[in-house]
C-alpha cells in the first residue's frame, strides 16, 4: 500500500471526469506531473451540450471546453491526445498507445467513457449516435436539410435530440421499442407526463414501437419499419439506447471487469495497485447497498474526479463515494431533475408546490416510507433539498417536510 | 480569492449548492445566489470543486484585487 502521493499521474481519458480529475489534482496542490491521454485530437469538451445547445447551433465548441482560460498549460495539464490507449499494464505501470508508445505512470486514473449502443444500419450517415462533437456536427449537417428526424430509444439523449429537432422546425418522432416511453428510468407515471410534455411540444410518441430495420434511399434519405409493420420516413434517424462502459482496451489486464471496471467505494479499481476509476467507465462499491454500481451521469463525473484527486494525494484519508445519484435534462424547456434511484415497487406521489416563482411539480418515490428518489420539474431549489435529504437517509414525511418549506403551499396531485 | 457569478448563464443544476452550501445558495427561479463572495485559503479546495462542478462555467474564482 502507497503511504504517499504518487509521482506522475496519468489520466486516460477527455472527457469531464478525466479534465476535471487533473484540474482537481492541481487545485489540491499536486506537484507531480499530470499527463492525459485522448483518442480525440481536439480541446477536451462538455458532452451534455451535444443533444442540445451544439445541435441547435447556440454554443460552439470554443464554447464548451473543459480547460479553463489558459489551456492545458494553465491548467498545468500535459496533452497526449489524437493517440487512443489501447492497452494498460498494471505490473509495468504503463500504458500503452495506438502507436505503441508506452507512457509510465505512478498512478493511472481510468476515464475512457461510454459508447453508445446502436441499431443495424445501412450504409452512410442517415443513423446516428451521439458520443463526440463531430457527431453532433454530423447530426446538425443533417437536420439543416430539413425533417422528419426518427429518434429510436426515449431516454434522455433521445428526448434532447427530440426537443433540439422541434427547436429546430423538423418534425420529430420518438420510437420506443418498450410499452411505455420514458419509464424506464422515470418509472409509468412520470414517464406519461413527459409523454405529454413531448406531445405538446408536437413530437409524436411511440411506444411498442421495436425498429425491425432501416432502409436507406438513393436521395439520403430513409424510412425506419417497425416490427408492426408501420414506416416512418426520416431524413434522419438518431439512435439513443444506452451506451456500453469502454473497457475494451482493458480486456487482459488483469483488472477486474463486469460491464465497466470494478472498484471499491474510494474509486480504486479491483485487480491492480494504483489505478482508478471514474465516470461512465466506472462501477463502484456503493457502501449503503453493498452492490457494484456504475452511473452514466455528468455530476457522477465530476464528484468522483474530486474523490480521486483527493484519495490519490492523501492515501491516509481515504474518502468513500457516497453521493446522491443525480442527473437533469433539458427538454422543451423545461429543467427535468432527478435525484436518488426508483425501484419497480415503489409508490409514487406528486406534490405540487407554490412559489414565489409560480406553481411546482415534484414526484416522490417511496417504499415504505422510505425516500428513495424524486423527479423535480423546474424547481431546481427543490433538487438541492432532494439531494441533501437522499444522502442523509431521510424518509419521505422528512423530504416532505423539507419541499413544504420552501414552498408558500403544497397539495397533492394526481399522479400522471 | 473571491467568487464570481454570471447570473444569466446559472442553470440551476445546483451542483455548486450542494458541494458548498456556506457560499452558494439558489433563489426561487433557480439562479445562483452568492452567500459569501470571499473564500478563505482553509475553504478553496471546497469551493473550487463546486466551481469545477458547474455544468455551464456560471461561477468562478478570482484574486482579491480582480
Amino acid at each position: 500500500m502507497r503511504d504517499r502521493a504518487p509521482g506522475r499521474i496519468l489520466v486516460v481519458g477527455t472527457s469531464v471526469g478525466g479534465i476535471r480529475t487533473g484540474q482537481a489534482l492541481r487545485a489540491a496542490g499536486h506537484t507531480g506531473e499530470v499527463v492525459v491521454v485522448g483518442a480525440e485530437d481536439v480541446t477536451p469538451y462538455d458532452k451534455p451540450p451535444l443533444s442540445k445547445q451544439v445541435l441547435v447551433g447556440s454554443q460552439t465548441a470554443a464554447d464548451i471546453s473543459l480547460l479553463g482560460p489558459g489551456g492545458w498549460s494553465g491548467d498545468g495539464l500535459t496533452p497526449m491526445t489524437g493517440r487512443a490507449a489501447v492497452r494498460l499494464d498494471p505490473v509495468g505501470k504503463q500504458v500503452i498507445l495506438a502507436d505503441g508508445e508506452p507512457v509510465d505512470y505512478d498512478a493511472v486514473v481510468l476515464a475512457t467513457g461510454a459508447f453508445p449502443r446502436s441499431i443495424p444500419a445501412p450504409e452512410g450517415d442517415l443513423v446516428c449516435t451521439v458520443r463526440e462533437l463531430r457527431d453532433a456536427a454530423a447530426i446538425r449537417e443533417r437536420f439543416s436539410r430539413g425533417g422528419p428526424v426518427v429518434v429510436v430509444g426515449s431516454g434522455f439523449i433521445g428526448a434532447e435530440v427530440a426537443s433540439s429537432a422541434r427547436q429546430l422546425g423538423l418534425d420529430a418522432t420518438i420510437v420506443e421499442a418498450l410499452p411505455e416511453p420514458f419509464a424506464r428510468v422515470l418509472g409509468p407515471d412520470v414517464g406519461a407526463r413527459i409523454s405529454r410534455l413531448h406531445a405538446d411540444a408536437g413530437v409524436t410518441v411511440l411506444g411498442s414501437a421495436a425498429v425491425a430495420r432501416v432502409e436507406s434511399l438513393a436521395d439520403g434519405t430513409g424510412v425506419v419499419h417497425l416490427a408492426d409493420g408501420r414506416r416512418l420516413p426520416a431524413a434522419t434517424v438518431v439512435v439513443g439506447i444506452g451506451v456500453v462502459p469502454g473497457t475494451g482496451w482493458l480486456e487482459g489486464s488483469g483488472l477486474d471487469l463486469g460491464f465497466g471496471v470494478l472498484t471499491d467505494e474510494f474509486c480504486r479499481a479491483s485487480g491492480a495497485p494504483d489505478v482508478y476509476a471514474v465516470g461512465d467507465v466506472a462501477r463502484w462499491l456503493d457502501v449503503r447497498s453493498g452492490e457494484h454500481r456504475l452511473v452514466e451521469h455528468w455530476t457522477n463525473a465530476v464528484e468522483q474526479a474530486n474523490l480521486v484527486a483527493h484519495n490519490l494525494l492523501h492515501p491516509d484519508d481515504l474518502r468513500p463515494y457516497v453521493k446522491a445519484p443525480y442527473f437533469w435534462s433539458d427538454q422543451h424547456g423545461l429543467k427535468i431533475q432527478m435525484v436518488g434511484r426508483i425501484h419497480p415497487d415503489d409508490r409514487v406521489s406528486f406534490l405540487r408546490c407554490t412559489t414565489t416563482a409560480g406553481d411546482k411539480d415534484v414526484a416522490l418515490y417511496s417504499r415504505d416510507g422510505g425516500f428513495s428518489a424524486a423527479v423535480v420539474l423546474g424547481w431546481p431549489r427543490a433538487v438541492v433539498a432532494c439531494r441533501q435529504a437522499w444522502e442523509r437517509g431521510e424518509d419521505l414525511a422528512q423530504i416532505t417536510a423539507r419541499l413544504s418549506a420552501l414552498a408558500t403551499a403544497t397539495v397533492p396531485v394526481p399522479v400522471g | 480569492m473571491q467568487i464570481k457569478a454570471d447570473v444569466g448563464k446559472c442553470q440551476g443544476y445546483g451542483n455548486c449548492v450542494d458541494l458548498d452550501p456556506e457560499h452558494f445558495d439558489l433563489d426561487d427561479d433557480g439562479v445562483v445566489v452568492l452567500l459569501q463572495p470571499s473564500v478563505g485559503e482553509a475553504e478553496l479546495e471546497t469551493s473550487g470543486a463546486a466551481v469545477r462542478s458547474c455544468p455551464v462555467q456560471a461561477i468562478w474564482l478570482a484574486d482579491d484585487d480582480a
